[in-house]
């Protein structure tokens, strides 16, 4: 029964003691850990919402990249269509143009074979014209030369007179 | 390492050091039976309580061992108020010995080691440091070292650096303390009893572990001590209990009149049962630890001293080994637990004092559509 006698001794220094440590302790051990604790902890909770909110901007970005994508990738089929479409033109105007140019010349040389043509024609018809007066005067002169045939010819040329 | 290293030789000189007072006192025993016939039956018995008390009792002065009639043991301050011969303070080896007890200023040591006045009439305070006294500021030394160098850490590295160390090692223990105990008991208001709680937690273990130390005080086994803790959990839920507290306590609403009457004295015993529970509980708890371990070497010497020969110790003496090393192992286990039962149900304790009375009124409202 010793053993459940209170000492007041012992009791005094316990209370004494405990009050002290509990003192210290609050003030320049449990305080700090406490809040470090704290402020860890709320350190973590907002790196993490920060890391949420982070990861939303950044699919958003990746939305918005995509769109951009999308955007660039239909300008760039527009442009390249554009360009074609350019080119085309381009090679359809410069055939147009040498055709009409390519007629033109060949119009034109048309025209000056068909001058020339003429020309030699003209000339052919004039040389055919003096070789057949000539033709005619040395037929003339060759059936002329007989009186007879002479006096045949007046005779012929005054009845058709006669007629009219 | 080195450091660590001589940690352990310390702690190995401490445990041969501390098994030699058994086999000394066996020798010294067994030499006397020798020597006198006729006190052979007497001296040769191995009395075992006398042992286990003297080591769970409080002394003072610390008892390491003895080698034959050479006690070693230190000397502790003695410290004294009397009315009449007002304070007194002096060395406890100037009592004497045990077996040769001396009267020094008017005071002696009584068989039970507690100081008695040589005039039976005259009262005095006794506030020696005691073995247990001694132990305490041990304890408290390591704590306040431990906890500041902790904290100093703390301050230093600021809130975002990974805990490293010893920090590592406490920051889940006050983590527990916090999150297991004090939260889920005290609700909103828990960052108030925070300290209150951590210091009794931290106290109580290390008391209980340095108590298991071979020739290590039973501090934390001391009614006196766990009264004293008890009280100040008691002291505290007195201070903070509020209005609802006390309310149900004494009239509790919804209650016939005649049940009131017994209703209301059991409440108010249960109200003072609460600390005498906590403090009976660490009380009890530490001293069968002590008592156990100290019973089971103790049965070494028992059955040596059985018949003439005492091989039978010898042969038990592994068998004894073998039970105090597992006991220790659940001390070791022992002493964290209780410490977390003594602050959580002082968590428990203040948590029902200070709860709002929301649960209660819905309950009040039933019974009133009941009477209806």
């Amino acid at each position: 029964m010793e053993l459940l006698k209170p000492a007041l001794g012992l009791f005094f220094w316990a209370l004494l003691a405990f009050m002290i440590v509990f003192l210290i302790l609050k003030k320049f051990a449990w305080k700090p850990i406490l809040n470090m604790l704290n402020e860890r902890e709320t350190g973590i909770a907002n790196a993490l919402q920060t890391a949420e909110k982070v990861k939303g901007e950044m699919s958003a970005m990746k939305a918005e990249n995509e769109q951009l994508m999308k955007q660039a990738h239909e300008e760039r089929s527009a442009m390249l269509k554009e360009a074609k479409e350019i080119k085309e033109k381009m090679i359809t105007d410069a055939k147009e143009l040498a055709k009409t140019e390519a007629n033109k010349i060949i119009l034109d040389a048309q025209e000056q074979i068909n001058r020339s043509k003429m020309a030699a024609i003209t000339e052919v018809k004039n040389e055919i014209g003096l070789l057949s007066v000539a033709v005619a005067e040395k037929i003339l002169r060759n059936q002329l030369s007989q009186d007879s045939a002479q006096d045949a010819y007046v005779k012929k040329l005054t009845e058709e007179i006669k007629m009219n | 390492m080195t450091g660590k290293k001589y940690l352990y030789l310390v702690g190995l000189a401490w445990v041969l050091l501390m098994a030699i007072p058994f086999t000394k006192s066996y020798a010294q025993e067994h030499h006397a039976a020798e020597a006198k016939a006729e006190t052979k039956e007497e001296a040769s018995k191995f009395n075992a309580s006398e042992i286990i008390f003297g080591h769970v009792s409080d002394a003072h002065d610390w008892h390491f061992f003895s080698i034959g009639e050479n006690h070693i043991s230190l000397p502790l301050p003695i410290i004294i108020y009397s009315k009449t011969k007002g304070l007194s303070v002096f060395s406890s080896s100037k009592f004497g010995h045990e077996g040769h007890r001396e009267a020094y200023n008017g005071y002696t040591l009584d068989e039970h080691n507690k100081i008695a006045s040589e005039d039976k009439s005259e009262s005095f305070y006794d506030f020696s440091i005691t073995k247990n006294v001694l132990s305490m500021l041990i304890g408290v030394v390591l704590l306040l070292i431990i906890m500041l160098t902790v904290a100093k850490k703390y301050k230093q590295n600021g809130a975002n650096v990974a805990p490293s160390g010893f920090q590592n090692a406490l920051e889940p223990v006050i983590m527990f303390v916090r999150d297991d105990v004090a939260k889920p008991t005290l609700g909103a208001k828990y960052q108030k009893y925070m300290p209150l709680l951590l210091t009794l937690f931290f106290f109580i273990w290390i008391n209980n572990m340095l108590g298991l130390l071979p020739g290590g005080a039973n501090f934390t086994g001391n009614i006196t001590v766990t009264a004293c803790l008890a009280l100040i959990s008691f002291i505290v839920l007195l201070i903070n209990a509020n209005k609802h507290f006390w309310g149900h306590l004494l009239n509790p609403p919804g209650v016939p009149l005649p049940i009131k009457f017994l209703l209301v004295p059991i409440e108010i015993m249960s109200l003072f049962i609460k600390p005498i529970a906590l403090a009976i509980r660490l009380f009890a708890n530490i001293l069968a630890g002590h008592i156990i371990i100290l019973s089971i070497i103790s049965l070494i010497f028992i059955f040596s001293k059985m018949g003439q020969n005492p091989a039978a110790g010898y042969g038990f003496s592994i068998v004894s080994l073998a039970f105090s090393i597992f006991m220790f192992f659940l001390e070791l286990m022992v002493a964290a637990i209780q410490a977390f039962i003594f602050t959580n149900l002082t968590a428990v304790f203040i948590g029902q004092a200070i709860e709002d009375g929301h649960g209660h009124e819905e309950h009040d409202h039933h019974h009133e559509e009941a009477t209806a």
